[in-house]
């Protein structure tokens, strides 16, 4: 028998209670001072239900978008050879790896009516000012979930797509199969736990996200505030209770995905098992 | 950020070549279609920060990065960097050896709480350490109390003054919030898939506990643990919202430096953002060289 048992499993309880748990009943405990008509009011006022409708719909839009474009850099890298392959490769963990006030700046001025891209995108707007169209607008709001959750489609396709069995294609192009029809019925198939799995995730990171949407969408109440920014105004301005209620809201979603995250993995893994077996 | 997509990946040993593949027309297709979104997404993005930094020459750069009020921040993004990646390693390492070595009941429950902190905004993260330690908050009402517990504590912390949110300590708590599943997310599959036989042969063979883990475990995990290292203090260095909620941005004390780009960004003082966001922009392209290179490092030894 292996030591060390009671002492690392009290240290491991005794610092996740401490950094995770307990800061967090801080929430449970701060919004019961709330009474329920005040704690309801403050989630559905209406800034809030735009917040929402913002974020969770621009979330989905943005992994939607990374799905197709994810599953064609994850086929590019695992199947293709070209030039520059492996600092392509190396170089889609970037949004992973670059802060996101870096990356809010950054995209910032370059879609901004300045910027290298959104010098050829712009509209005058009703004041008679030439604007860019991302500035302060759901469009900038998209780029940057679209941005921030490009990893999570192509790292969760490309091991799955790499340990795919190359009999089985073989097999279904003997039998007549066309490539389209190879792709469509025995290889989307199999790579549909992942991608959900790499949906799931770049939804759920982008549900939370704030430093790289908050440079360029500002925070119009009702146009493009997104939830994260919403808590953080209510926060500047002291209405501590106004922004854990608020935050309750997008805990209690985030803990929903990540259950929901744990159960796709858990399917991606048998699937994978299955077909290596 | 949300798990599993950063979990070590072997990179693939080139298997046979495959006899069914797209018409040369499909391929140039979709490898154009992939270069240009991930030039569109990645590369004129981190072109852009670096042309930006040099707009007005090497004397600014250099003078922006040199400011007291940079300097400070870049102080402040390494001793919080500093205390939080060793505090997560240790926590990694036990609470995979516990995990990977053990079985015991609700392990399951456990291995999803440590991913928490990757499911919770950054705000959400910097929120909670103001309702524990701001001034309406636990410690805020205990300091205030008429009759607080542990009154010479209390009395103490009132005559220095002593604050944890608008103040180092919080930003360091919130940094280890935010980095707190990384080690571990790293160590405990890979010591689930290396089982406990090889300790339980180094412990009959007489070696101790201490001996078990530095001479067979640590080895066997170094790579891994290497790697949940450059990831947490990627994050560490960069994290943006979290630290946005607790520090107060005072600048030249609670300023990191992804505050201190803001700040500067703010001013509408461009060209300085983009100064300091070129070493965090350095920062990444590091990470990744280095990650790269650790997954080189292990796909080597696993063919040994």
């Amino acid at each position: 028998m292996l030591p060390g048992f009671k002492l690392t499993l009290g240290f491991t309880l005794f610092y996740l209670s401490l950094i995770v748990l307990i800061p967090l009943g801080a929430v449970f405990w701060k919004a019961s001072s709330l009474t329920w008509p005040e704690f309801w009011s403050t989630i559905t006022m209406p800034t809030a239900m735009a917040s929402y409708r913002l974020t969770f719909g621009l979330s989905f839009c943005a992994a939607l978008l990374n799905l197709v474009f994810g599953l064609v850099v994850a086929w590019v890298l695992v199947r293709y050879d070209f030039f520059g392959k492996k600092i392509i490769d190396a170089l889609v963990d970037l949004p992973f790896a670059l802060p996101t006030a870096v990356a809010g700046i950054t995209l910032a001025s370059l879609y901004s009516k300045n910027g290298w891209i959104g010098r050829y995108f712009t509209h005058t707007d009703e004041f008679g000012q030439v604007q860019s169209i991302f500035s302060s607008s759901r469009l900038g709001i998209f780029i940057a979930l679209v941005f921030i959750g490009l990893p999570f489609i192509v790292r969760t396709v490309q091991p799955i797509l790499e340990d795919l069995d190359a009999e089985l294609e073989e097999a279904a192009s003997s039998l007549g199969a066309n490539r389209w029809q190879v792709f469509y019925r025995v290889i989307l198939p199999m790579l549909m736990p992942a991608l959900l799995t790499g949906v799931a995730l770049s939804f759920a990171r982008a549900l939370g996200e704030y430093g790289s949407v908050i440079f360029i969408a500002g925070g119009i109440p009702m146009k493009t505030q997104i939830t994260p920014v919403l808590i953080m105004q209510e926060l500047d301005m002291f209405e501590d209770g106004r922004a854990t209620a608020i935050a309750l809201v997008m805990l209690i979603v985030s803990f929903v995905m990540l259950l929901g995250i744990n159960v796709l993995q858990w399917w991606t893994n048998r699937y994978n098992t299955n077909n290596l077996a | 950020m949300t798990p599993a997509a950063t979990t070590f990946h072997v990179p693939h040993q080139g298997g046979p070549r495959r006899t069914t593949g797209e018409p040369p027309w499909v391929r140039r297709l979709l490898i154009g279609v992939a270069l240009t979104f991930v030039s569109l997404f990645l590369i004129i993005p981190l072109i852009f920060v670096f042309t930006q930094a040099f707009a007005k020459g090497i004397e600014f750069y250099l003078q922006t990065i040199n400011e007291p009020y940079a300097r400070s921040s870049i102080w402040l993004t390494l001793l919080a960097a500093g205390i939080s990646v060793p505090l997560n390693c240790v926590f990694g390492v036990c609470a995979a050896w516990a995990i990977a070595k053990f079985d015991f009941y609700g392990k399951n429950v456990l291995l999803t709480l440590i991913d928490l902190p990757f499911s919770v905004s950054p705000v959400v993260a910097g929120l909670i350490y103001v309702l524990v330690f701001g001034a309406q908050g636990w410690m805020g009402l205990w300091l205030n109390a008429d009759h607080p517990a542990f009154p010479s504590l209390a009395n103490w912390l009132n005559e220095h003054n002593f604050k944890i949110i608008f103040a180092v300590p919080g930003i360091v708590l919130a940094t280890i919030f935010v980095t707190f599943p990384f080690v571990a997310r790293e160590l405990i599959p890979l010591m689930q898939a290396q089982g406990r036989t090889e300790e339980e042969a180094a412990r009959v063979l007489g070696a101790s506990g201490w001996q078990t883990f530095w001479r067979v475990t640590l080895p066997n995990i170094k790579w891994g643990l290497i790697y949940g290292v450059i990831l947490c203090n990627a994050r560490a260095m960069g994290e943006f919202g979290a630290v946005a909620v607790v520090s107060g941005r005072i600048r030249g004390q609670t300023n990191t430096m992804p505050l201190h780009i803001e700040a500067l960004y703010d001013d509408y003082n461009f060209t300085g953002a983009f100064a300091v966001a070129s070493l965090l922009a350095l920062l990444a392209l590091l990470t990744l060289g280095l990650k790269t290179w650790v997954e080189h490092q292990n796909a080597a030894v696993l063919d040994k």
